[in-house]
């Protein structure tokens, strides 16, 4: 829990600023729209959170996104569900790739999931004929994204109900205690008789479809697929996975933490509109990767220092 | 004892010499197969522009895999070499366009690759002091270090024209152009430094099992520092030629993905992401063969966006012939 005080601590401050600095923050408005913006970004975390505790790491979630988005799109006529549906297994296909080439080629994830994010770009762009795709104006699908449900945003609600499952899931499903198990030792996790196999596949299968449900958010949300979009989510993911106190060794993580990694990385962006709309001074949108990389640099010092106080017994460096 | 040392010394390095020429022969046998097809199919291959048009569109790719080589070999990553181009390319347009004369291009060449040397130095204390992961570590400035660019430039295009400063990319030597000559001595000078010096022994060998190195005095921080900050100063000098060709600056858009691409040339050329090898020859030939495949499908009216998908295909296929091989 120490550990996780920073961050918990940097975003209890960027709050209590927001809401006592801009007077629409605490607004309806903002909160749904803060958190319908952000529900993709999200989900590709939580599902990045379950790849990077199996000791991982899945570089391929922005482009199989921008790659469901198109999917999606294109199944768009078809029916809202039919896209969705289209959009999620397009992920679920190139995340169970990435888990196959992985556990039976015994090829470093970094460098699978590398190959797999320009092959899933390159399909996107195939299947966009190089352009951004429209969503069939007469079907439903833009409520997927664009729509409220109880008067909560729908992409919200999607991504709020999976990281309650991913938290559940981590904490007290085989499935979970398995993939902290494999990123402790995955030499020992096969001694003690567990399919480490089967639980990878599962474990990039999930993050790929997770990624391609975010895509069908992406393209309902903005009314088009986006063959170019989703460059740098991958990254963004691992931050907002890192800052939530998640090391990428594996073997240990948080949901929860995740999510509130998300949020930090959201409200960065947030609190940097508010500042401009008063006026007062004016930082121009290329702040907002600055002050996130402060964030992440922060973090890490932080978390630095606090476990160098429980590693010593490693050999110094 | 000390008979035995001596005797052994001069088998392992004979073995040595000998895994080398196998690892890179794969590779060169994929580049010559490749020529191959190309001088039998493709129509107008056998001319001095093909062969600089290819060269030159490797050359930042190249000279960005020679540093990420160096850092790989430790074990580690580097993310940020992208920002790194991004924030030598912004600085060097302003140098030259306020400071005239010979003075301000001295500066232009100088105090960017000095400023994309810090960036590897931070990059290097994070990794060596605090025991970052080096995926980690590097993603700060991943994330930030483009953002520096832009908020220095405001995000807008420097546009420029200065023959003195271009001359890095566009002037040519007996009709090749410098930037694929300085591309070759760059390659020659660090293959010589990872196989006949001291630091490219220690390199390896950190990479190789670094508490081991470090049980048995190597400097192994001293050595991580140095792969991670010469690993940034090339992407600065990448950065420089990069803008030199397009003739501007734009923070957005210099050394964009590059970071991928030179990974991937790394991981083609027969350099273990476990670290522990360095092969630059192999970087070169990696980015070549990449470069090849992709000229190769243009040239027979296959687009570019069906060529990353074999470009996805040919690094699984190079990594796994490879972890084959062992």
């Amino acid at each position: 829990m120490k550990k996780n005080l920073p961050i918990l601590i940097a975003l209890a401050a960027l709050l209590v600023l927001g809401v006592m600095r801009y007077e629409h923050f605490a607004d309806a408005y903002n909160i749904t729209s803060f958190w319908r913006y952000n529900s993709m970004f999200l989900l590709i975390s939580i599902g990045m959170a379950f790849v990077i505790i199996t000791g991982g790491i899945d570089l391929s979630v922005g482009a199989v996104a921008a790659l469901a988005s198109v999917v999606s799109a294109l199944a768009s006529p078809h029916g809202g569900l039919a896209a969705v549906l289209s959009g999620s297994l397009a992920g679920l296909a190139v995340g169970v790739l990435n888990g196959l080439v992985i556990t039976h080629m015994r090829i470093l994830p970094f460098i699978v999931t590398l190959a797999t994010s320009l092959g899933a770009h390159g399909l996107a762009l195939l299947l966009g004929h190089n352009d951004a795709v429209g969503i069939s104006s007469d079907s439903n699908f833009a409520a997927f994204g664009q729509g409220d449900l109880f008067g909560l945003p729908i992409p919200g609600i999607v991504s709020a109900l999976t990281a309650f499952a991913g938290w559940i899931a981590l904490r007290s499903s085989r499935f979970g205690r398995h993939a902290l198990a494999i990123g402790g030792s995955e030499e020992a996790s096969r001694l003690m008789g567990l399919n480490v196999d089967r639980t990878l596949v599962m474990v990039y299968a999930l993050s790929g479809l997770l990624a391609g449900i975010a895509g069908a958010i992406l393209a309902a949300q903005f009314g088009a697929g986006q063959p170019n979009e989703g460059v740098g989510w991958e990254l963004f993911a691992i931050s907002a996975v890192v800052l939530g106190g998640t090391r990428l060794t594996g073997g240990d993580g948080s949901i929860a933490m995740t999510v509130a990694g998300v949020a930090l990385l959201g409200l960065v962006f947030n609190l940097l509109n508010f500042e401009n709309g008063l006026g007062f001074i004016s930082l121009s949108a290329y702040w907002q990767s600055v002050i996130r990389g402060a964030f992440l640099l922060l973090v890490i010092l932080l978390q630095a220092r606090v476990l160098s106080g429980n590693n010593k017994v490693k050999v110094a460096h | 004892m000390i008979d035995d040392t001596q005797r052994a010394a001069p088998i392992v390095q004979a073995s040595a010499k000998k895994k080398r020429g196998v690892a890179i022969q794969r590779e060169v046998a994929v580049l010559l197969a490749m020529i191959v097809f190309n001088l039998i199919f493709t129509q107008h291959f056998v001319s001095l522009q093909t062969f600089n048009v290819n060269l030159t569109q490797v050359v930042t790719i190249v000279i960005v895999g020679i540093g990420m080589t160096l850092v790989v070999a430790t074990g580690g990553i580097d993310l940020s070499v992208g920002a790194s181009m991004a924030i030598a390319g912004a600085l060097a347009p302003m140098l030259f366009m306020n400071i005239d004369g010979p003075l301000g291009i001295v500066l232009a060449f100088t105090l960017p690759i000095v400023a994309a040397a810090l960036c590897g130095v931070f990059n290097g204390f994070l990794v060596t002091r605090l025991n970052v992961q080096p995926i980690v570590a590097t993603l700060v400035l991943f994330i930030a270090g483009r953002g520096i660019a832009q908020v220095v430039t405001d995000g807008s295009l420097q546009a420029f024209t200065n023959p003195a400063f271009q001359w890095i990319a566009l002037g040519k030597i007996a009709g090749v152009p410098f930037q694929i000559l300085l591309m070759l001595v760059l390659v020659a000078l660090f293959t010589w430094i990872v196989r006949k010096t001291l630091f490219g022994k220690f390199l390896l060998v950190t990479g190789g099992n670094e508490d081991a190195a470090y049980l048995s005095g190597i400097p192994t921080a001293r050595v991580k520092m140095i792969a991670y900050t010469v690993c940034a100063a090339l992407a600065g000098l990448a950065g420089l030629i990069s803008i030199s060709v397009n003739s501007s600056s734009d923070a957005n858009v210099v050394g964009l993905g590059v970071e991928l691409d030179a990974i991937a040339a790394v991981a083609v050329g027969g350099t273990a992401l476990t670290g522990g090898k360095a092969y630059i020859t192999g970087t070169l030939i990696g980015a070549l063969i990449i470069q090849l495949l992709r000229y190769t499908l243009l040239a027979h009216g296959i687009p570019d966006a069906a060529a990353l998908v074999l470009k996805a295909a040919i690094i699984i296929v190079a990594v796994y012939v490879q972890r084959k091989r062992g």
